[in-house]
């Protein structure tokens, strides 16, 4: 069962990307150009994302196990580390100069472009020499 | 600052299904969603390597059972040239892992949780983001 729901639910997930347009690197671009032309979307797509997980989170994180699986895992690492800055200096400097971050650049591979393709391979090759050095 | 091409509702309504993929993953699987953290799990653990590959076939299944049901292309527009896009690329895939997290793994998981690590990271990205942009747009 918890096959089919991993399934659906990257479905759900790939769907309300193409609909609040995230999959568009130039949606992204927009919300990052907050000293030109702003375009504010993505503040929307996380609250819209936020309003729904949070509340429900809280209400069913203290539950004995999920439905379709033996525990629950919740990340356990509180450290406000190097590594944790310097990842995400890394994360937004590739996210600024491309505009796709890891969800929208996967869920674009079915539009078969080219570019997106590249971006993606690269991503897994950036996956894998993090694996390698950590 | 202008404001231009904000699409408010289109935004919120794909933000509520996002939201709601996070929470029935937890729900019913006991996991956080984080798609960096799904790929490359996927690439380099055998931990639910069939649950991490059937979520990233989801992923791709989106935008055809979107266009199937609505009827509507969907565009996109990548204009980087090759050189940007492999750094790009590295760098997304590098800094997530690193960072453990990317804007959904800290960005909706981690802050529905309100792990500090997930704020600062998040917070940490986006102002890298806007001075990325801010310094493309300059040069």
């Amino acid at each position: 069962m918890n096959k089919i729901v991993s399934l659906f639910c990257g479905i759900i997930f790939g769907i309300g990307l193409v609909i609040s347009e995230m999959i568009n690197p130039v949606k992204v671009l927009g919300f990052l150009n907050l000293f030109g032309e702003w375009d504010p979307s993505l503040a929307f797509v996380m609250i819209g994302a936020l309003i729904i997980s949070t509340p429900l989170f809280h209400l069913f994180k203290n539950k004995e196990k999920p439905l379709f699986s033996l525990n629950f895992s919740i990340p356990k690492n509180k450290e406000i580390d190097k590594k944790l800055i310097i990842g995400s200096v890394f994360f937004g400097t590739g996210w600024g100069l491309i505009g796709l971050c890891p969800g929208p650049a996967i869920t674009s591979i079915a539009l078969l472009n080219v570019s997106s393709a590249i971006f993606v391979v690269s991503m897994f090759i950036g996956f894998y020499i993090a694996s390698k050095t950590n | 600052m202008n404001i231009i091409n904000f699409t408010p509702l289109s935004a919120l309504t794909g933000g509520l299904l996002i939201g709601l993929s996070v929470i029935l993953f937890f729900i019913l699987n006991g996991r956080m969603v984080g798609i960096s953290g799904i790929a490359s799990d996927f690439l380099i653990s055998k931990d639910n390597r069939i649950d991490n590959l059937l979520f990233l076939i989801g992923l791709i299944l989106g935008p055809s059972i979107y266009t199937f049901f609505s009827g509507q292309e969907i565009e996109i527009s990548i204009s980087n040239s090759l050189f940007l896009l492999i750094g790009g690329g590295v760098l997304v895939g590098f800094g997530t892992r690193l960072s453990s997290g990317c804007t959904s793994g800290h960005g909706i998981s981690g802050i529905s949780r309100f792990s500090l690590r997930s704020i600062i990271a998040t917070i940490t990205f986006m102002i890298v983001g806007i001075l990325t942009v801010l310094v493309t747009n300059i040069l």
